[in-house]
C-alpha cells in the first residue's frame, strides 16, 4: 500500500523539496520569515540609519556640542545648523547626536540588565519547584506592583549625589539610570522564562539529557536555555524602547542626567519652555524619541513573528 | 461575592507590607544624615548631636525603625512637609481628587476607544480597517506622553489657541461657564494619556477577541439565529474583557507613570506634581508619603481589577 504511492511523482518532488530546504540554516530560514514583516524590515533600515547616525555623525559633523553664540540663539533650521540652535546659540543637531549616543546606550544597557536579570530569576524559579519557586515569583509580583516612576524619581533623588562623588557625574549617574531602569523591569521577562522552562523541562530531549547523566547546570544551560531564547529576544528588543522612553521621561522632568550634557529628554525639558518662539527646538529631539521607539517596537514585532511560535499579543 | 472581596482585601495586605519594606529600605540605604547641617555647624558640640539620634532613635536597628514607621504611617502620621509648612496629608488630600479626576477620565476615555476599535477590528482580522487600527496603535504607544503632550500644546494652545496650557484650580466663572472651563482645560490632559492608553489597550483587546471569536460556542450561538449584535455583547466581548482586565491591572504602574509626567507638562496641580516640586525642593516627608500613595493607588485599581475579573467571571466569584 505505501509502497504504491511511491512510484507517484509528486512524492519525488515533496522529497526533493524537503531536501532542498534541509540546506537552509536556521538564520536564513529565520531572515524568510522577518521579511514578510515588511514594516519590521522598513523598521530594521531606520533603525540602523539612526543608529550609524548618532554613532559615526558627529565624525563628519565637527561642531561642539556646548559652542555658545548669542548672535544666533533660537534660529530656525538653517544650512549652518540643521536642526535650529538653542537659546544660547547652541547647535541642536550636535546636541540631539550626542543625545543619541546616550539614549541608546542607556536603552540597550538597561535592556542587557533587565533581560540578564530576568533570564537568571525566570531560571531560578523554573528548574526548582516549590518553596524557591513561590518566593521568587511572590518577589516578581511585588515589583510589578510597585508604582515604578516615583520610585525611579526617589531612588535617583536619594542616590544621585553619593554616586556622584563615587565615580564622577557622567559616569555615576549613567550607571545608577541603568541599573534603576534595569532593576524595574526584569519582571516580564522572569516571568517568559519560569512559563518556558516549565514546558520544555518536561520534554523528551532534556529527559533523554537527565538520563544520561546530565547535572541539572548542563541541563539548564545546554538544553532548556537556548530553546528559551526565542521569547526573550522579543522581550528584550521591547525592553530597548521601554528603557529609552523610561531615561527621556527621567530627563524630561529634570531628574535624569545633569543639565549639560544633552539627552533627548533633557533637550525637550529645555525647550518646553521656548515652544511658540522656537518649536523646533523640541520637534527635532521628539521626533529622535519617537522614531527610535516606533522601529524598536516594530523590529520587536517582526522578530516576535519570527521567533515567537506562540501567538502575537 | 463578599467573601471573595474580603479574600482579596487580605491578599492586597501583605503587598501593602511588602511594598513598605521595600520603600523604608531604599530611604534607610541612602546616604545622607538629617543632622548634617548641625556637624558642619561649631557651636553644637558632638555630644548635642549624639544626643538627638538618640532621641529621634536613629542608632537603633532597622527593624526597630521600619515597626516605628509604620504604625505611624498607620496612626496617620505622616510627617510634616519643610517647604509647604503644612502636614502632608493635608497637602495630599488638597492633590488627590486632581489626580484621579484627572487619571479616571482618561482611563474612561481609553476604554471608548479601545473597545470598540479593538472590537471592530478583530472581528475582520487583515481587513483595511484592522490594518490602519493596529500602524495607528503601534504610533500611539510609541509616542511617549511628554511628547504628545508638547505636540498638543503647539496645535491647540499656540498655533489654534483654542485650549488653556495651564490647569487652574481657581477658575472664577460660575454655573454652565465654570464647568465649560474645566472641560476645556481638562481636555488635552485627559486626551494624551487617554490616547497612550488606548492604544496599547486597543492591541489587547483585538487579540481577546480573536482568540475568543474563533471558539465553538460562537459558532453555536451564531447558528442559533442571535443577531450579529448579541453574539458580539453578550458571548464574545464578555469573555474576551476577562485576560484584558488582567493586563489592564499589570499596566496600572505606567498609568500613574504616565500620569505624573502628564501633571508636569500641563502643570496640574495633582500629587504627581507634587512629587516632581517636593524632590527638586528636598522635601524628604512629602517624597516618601505620595510615593506610598502611588503604591496605595496602584494597589486599590489591582483589586478594583479582581472585581471586575470576579463580575466578568462567575467562576472565581463563587469558588
Amino acid at each position: 500500500m505505501a509502497g504504491s504511492t511511491r512510484a507517484l511523482p509528486t512524492a519525488d518532488v515533496s522529497a526533493r523539496a524537503i531536501a532542498a530546504r534541509k540546506g537552509v540554516s536556521p538564520v536564513l530560514e529565520s531572515w524568510r520569515r522577518f521579511r514578510r514583516h515588511r514594516l519590521a524590515v522598513v523598521s530594521t533600515a531606520i533603525f540602523v540609519l539612526i543608529v550609524l547616525t548618532v554613532a559615526l555623525g558627529p565624525l563628519w559633523w565637527r561642531v561642539p556640542i556646548n559652542d555658545i553664540d548669542f548672535a544666533a540663539s533660537l534660529a530656525g533650521p538653517s544650512w549652518q545648523h540643521p536642526f535650529g540652535t538653542d537659546d544660547l546659540g547652541q547647535d541642536l543637531f550636535a546636541r540631539v547626536l550626542y543625545g543619541g549616543r546616550i539614549s541608546l546606550a542607556v536603552g540597550l544597557a538597561a535592556m542587557l540588565v533587565a533581560v540578564i536579570a530576568g533570564t537568571v530569576i525566570g531560571a531560578l524559579a523554573g528548574i526548582s519547584r516549590g518553596s524557591v519557586d513561590a518566593a521568587l515569583m511572590w518577589l516578581t509580583d511585588l515589583f510589578l506592583s510597585l508604582p515604578q516612576l516615583p520610585l525611579l524619581l526617589l531612588i535617583i533623588y536619594l542616590f544621585r549625589d553619593s554616586l556622584k562623588a563615587l565615580a564622577g557625574p557622567e559616569a555615576g549617574v549613567y550607571m545608577l539610570i541603568v541599573a534603576v531602569i534595569g532593576g524595574f523591569r526584569w519582571m516580564p521577562v522572569a516571568r517568559l522564562v519560569r512559563a518556558q522552562f516549565f514546558s520544555l523541562r518536561e520534554k523528551e530531549f532534556v529527559e533523554a539529557a537527565r538520563a544520561l547523566g546530565a547535572s541539572t547546570t548542563r541541563q539548564v544551560v545546554r538544553h532548556i536555555l537556548p530553546n528559551a531564547l526565542g521569547p526573550v529576544i522579543v522581550a528584550g528588543t521591547i525592553e530597548v524602547a521601554a528603557a529609552i522612553i523610561a531615561e527621556s521621561t527621567l530627563s524630561f522632568l529634570g531628574l535624569g542626567f545633569p543639565p549639560d550634557i544633552p539627552t533627548w529628554g533633557r533637550l525637550l525639558y529645555d525647550a518646553k519652555d521656548y515652544l511658540d518662539i522656537a518649536p523646533h527646538w523640541a520637534l527635532f529631539p521628539g521626533a529622535a524619541i519617537f522614531l527610535s521607539v516606533l522601529t524598536i517596537n516594530f523590529i520587536g514585532d517582526g522578530l516576535r513573528d519570527t521567533l515567537d511560535p506562540r501567538k502575537v499579543m | 461575592m463578599g467573601r471573595y472581596l474580603v479574600r482579596r482585601l487580605l491578599i492586597a495586605i501583605p503587598s501593602l507590607i511588602g511594598i513598605s519594606v521595600v520603600l523604608f529600605t531604599v530611604l534607610a540605604l541612602a546616604p545622607g544624615d538629617p543632622f548634617e547641617e548641625l556637624a558642619t555647624n561649631p557651636n553644637i558640640p558632638a555630644a548635642v548631636r549624639a544626643a538627638l539620634r538618640v532621641k529621634f532613635g536613629l542608632d537603633d536597628p532597622i527593624a526597630i525603625r521600619y515597626l516605628r514607621w509604620f504604625t505611624a504611617m498607620l496612626h496617620g502620621d505622616w510627617g510634616f512637609s519643610f517647604v509647604s509648612r503644612v502636614d502632608v496629608d493635608v497637602l495630599i488630600l488638597q492633590r488627590l481628587p486632581t489626580t484621579l479626576f484627572v487619571i479616571g477620565s482618561s482611563q474612561v476615555l481609553a476604554l471608548l476607544i479601545a473597545l470598540p476599535v479593538g472590537v471592530y477590528a478583530a472581528a475582520r482580522p487583515y481587513s483595511i480597517f484592522d490594518q490602519i487600527a493596529s500602524t495607528l496603535a503601534f504610533v500611539g504607544f510609541s509616542l511617549p506622553t511628554f511628547f504628545t503632550g508638547i505636540l498638543f500644546i503647539l496645535t491647540f494652545s499656540i498655533y489654534l489657541d483654542w485650549l488653556p496650557f495651564v490647569y487652574r484650580t481657581d477658575i472664577s466663572a460660575t454655573g454652565w461657564q465654570w464647568y465649560w472651563e474645566h472641560i476645556r482645560q481638562a481636555a488635552m490632559p485627559v486626551i494624551v494619556l487617554g490616547l497612550f492608553q488606548g492604544a496599547s489597550w486597543t492591541r489587547y483587546v483585538r487579540s481577546a477577541v480573536l482568540d475568543v471569536i474563533r471558539l465553538d460556542y460562537v459558532t453555536t450561538a451564531r447558528a442559533k439565529g442571535l443577531a450579529e449584535r448579541d453574539v458580539m455583547g453578550r458571548h464574545v466581548v464578555r469573555n474576551a474583557l476577562i485576560p484584558v482586565v488582567t493586563l489592564v491591572a499589570l499596566q496600572m504602574p505606567a498609568v500613574f507613570g504616565g500620569a505624573i509626567v502628564t501633571e508636569q507638562i500641563f502643570r496640574i496641580p495633582g500629587i504627581g506634581s507634587l512629587l516632581i516640586s517636593s524632590i527638586l525642593a528636598n522635601d524628604t516627608p512629602t517624597v516618601m508619603a505620595v510615593t506610598f500613595v502611588f503604591a496605595c493607588l496602584v494597589i486599590l485599581f489591582n483589586l478594583l481589577a479582581d472585581i471586575i475579573y470576579g463580575w466578568l467571571d462567575p467562576r472565581i466569584a463563587y469558588r
